[in-house]
């Protein structure tokens, strides 16, 4: 199965049920695919007239209590920035998939990049917070556009897929499961304001259609969720929650895989790059060389760092310049060695073996 | 048993969806291992094409062929771009009928297109002719998982004409002595 249609099929696994999307390569198969299995379904599959109204009507279906998603590549993932802080504003749950391709601008539209990490967690302006997933396979392209709802729902926020045109593109071996893990989204109380949190930090859902009242505005609101654009206290304590409910828990969000524990010489990764590390690793088993490679990206779970306890030096491979090398240093004193490799190429085995070797 | 094949001719010629039925025989008829990719951009309309397929009874780690070990070639172009730097240790299967350059390495002349057109009376399943000379020549993976796949792939009312394709490259396979 290809890795696009294996992140529909994970998506309409979770109960996705709403679709709105612009066809944009490498992501074009996402949308083809659900075009064709929503309505099927009982679900609603929209081509919009643009990403803008893309996500709008996504945020829309969302607070009707539908799983909504869209999916788009560079291009259209910056036109998509303005209604992806008003989601996050209003702590509409929802799941936008970025198949990345070469950039900045149109780029290199059928050609491999992970150059929007950073755009992902800061694009729209303001300060919020996120949740990144990036998948390394076509199974974890299934599994984690799964996931993706579960963490929209639990934290009421945009959930983002960054995968690469590389994955999205691949047919390999996929296993399907019987049935996905689902969370629910937690109800508004009878009678609670709809915009009061719970010890989460995380608001009951009001969901359009069960009888509250409830306004849905991108200024600063009161809990119950009214306008109140002018008073300093309410839009600091509405922007720390809005930050705070993820980051406060990103050690629980935080999904890694660690090889090689006692390693000197450690590469980070995450997406395809991974696939050529764990070549790597597979053609030195004796076990000198590790890998910390992360499913989930953002909020950055700077402990994962400190799995490797012996570490003098960490590789951070990325088909960019550097964005998430610059992350890592954020949080260590180990040095970090930046691998960038772009133009839509994927690192190789052997280029590896020569960054380890330039440091042995 | 990890083999890399490479398929190339020109867009239109179904290079791509060649790779997507041998993968797909592997994975899910003969239970092994296989990825797929292909070089994607708008040079596939008409120019060279290519696209890939590693088959392994392990999983597989690094997703792009780096050394193919057996080529399916069905274009002058494509073996200029993706044929001519095989190694001597490959495998070609070149379609004889539009390839006119051969390789250093051992070597199969098919001529796919030819028969698909003369004998078979499409011209469109030539590349169904390769699959059977390459799986009939390498045993890559089993024929009758071949026929599986190809019947998962091809659109309704066309499967018999399928079917006789891959046969007869199979024949053809059978009766030509590698060079």
């Amino acid at each position: 199965m290809q890795g696009n249609v294996a992140c529909a099929e994970g998506a309409l696994a979770a109960g996705c049920s709403f679709f709105a999307g612009y066809p944009i390569t490498p992501s074009t198969e996402i949308a083809e695919h659900m075009a064709a299995r929503l309505p099927k379904k009982g679900g609603v599959f929209i081509q919009m007239e643009d990403e803008l109204a893309s996500i709008a009507a996504v945020i829309g279906a969302a607070w009707t209590g539908a799983r909504a998603m869209t999916a788009t590549s560079g291009p259209g993932f910056s036109l998509m920035m303005e209604n992806i802080g008003f989601a996050a504003m209003t702590e509409t749950p929802c799941v936008i998939v970025n198949i990345q391709r070469g950039g900045p601008s149109t780029g290199q539209p059928t050609m491999s990049a992970q150059a929007d990490m950073m755009q992902c967690r800061f694009g729209s302006h303001g300060d919020y917070s996120i949740i990144a997933l990036s998948p390394a396979s076509v199974q974890e392209m299934y599994e984690l556009s799964a996931e993706a709802f579960n963490l929209a729902d639990r934290f009421r926020v945009p959930v983002f897929l960054m995968a690469d045109e590389i994955i999205g593109h691949l047919r390999e071996r996929i296993e399907i499961p019987d049935s996905v893990p689902k969370t629910e989204r937690k109800p508004l109380p009878p009678g609670e304001l709809p915009f009061h949190p719970g010890d989460d930090l995380v608001p009951g859902f009001p969901r359009f259609g069960a009888g509250h009242g409830v306004h849905v505005t991108g200024l600063t609101h009161d809990e119950r969720g009214y306008p109140c654009a002018t008073n300093p206290r309410v839009h600091e304590e509405l922007v720390r929650r809005l930050v705070e409910k993820v980051e406060s828990k990103r050690h629980e969000i935080a999904d890694y895989r660690v090889t090689n524990p006692d390693a000197e010489l450690v590469f980070v990764t995450y997406g395809s790059p991974a696939r050529s590390v764990e070549q790597v690793l597979h053609d030195n088993p004796e076990k000198t060389i590790g890998h910390l490679r992360f499913r989930i990206v953002w909020p950055f779970p700077e402990n994962a760092l400190r799995e490797f306890p012996n570490a003098r030096a960490f590789l951070v491979p990325e088909q960019n310049l550097g964005q998430m090398a610059r992350e890592i240093e954020r949080h260590t004193t180990v040095p970090v060695i930046r691998l960038p490799r772009f133009g839509g190429a994927l690192h190789t085995p052997e280029e590896l073996v020569a960054a380890l070797e330039a440091l042995a | 048993m990890r083999h890399e094949v490479r398929f190339s001719g020109f867009g239109g010629q179904g290079i791509i969806l060649s790779a997507v039925i041998l993968g797909r025989a592997a994975v899910m008829y003969d239970g092994n291992y296989a990825v797929q990719t292909q070089v994607y951009g708008p040079e596939a309309r008409g120019g060279a094409s290519m696209s890939s397929v590693i088959i392994d009874d392990a999983p597989i780690l690094y997703p792009k062929v780096r050394d193919p070990d057996i080529l399916v070639i069905m274009s002058q172009e494509g073996f200029e771009k993706y044929g001519a730097n095989a190694a001597e240790s490959a495998f070609m299967i070149l379609d004889s009928s539009l390839v006119r350059s051969r390789p250093r390495c051992r070597y199969l002349g098919i001529p796919a297109t030819t028969e698909a057109k003369n004998t078979l009376g499409r011209e469109i399943v030539a590349n169904i002719v390769m699959l059977g000379a390459l799986v009939r020549a390498t045993g890559i993976v089993r024929e009758e998982s071949l026929e599986k796949a190809i019947l998962d792939s091809v659109p309704k009312g066309t499967e018999s004409l399928n079917v006789r394709a891959m046969k007869r490259g199979m024949e053809l396979a059978s009766g030509e002595k590698g060079q």
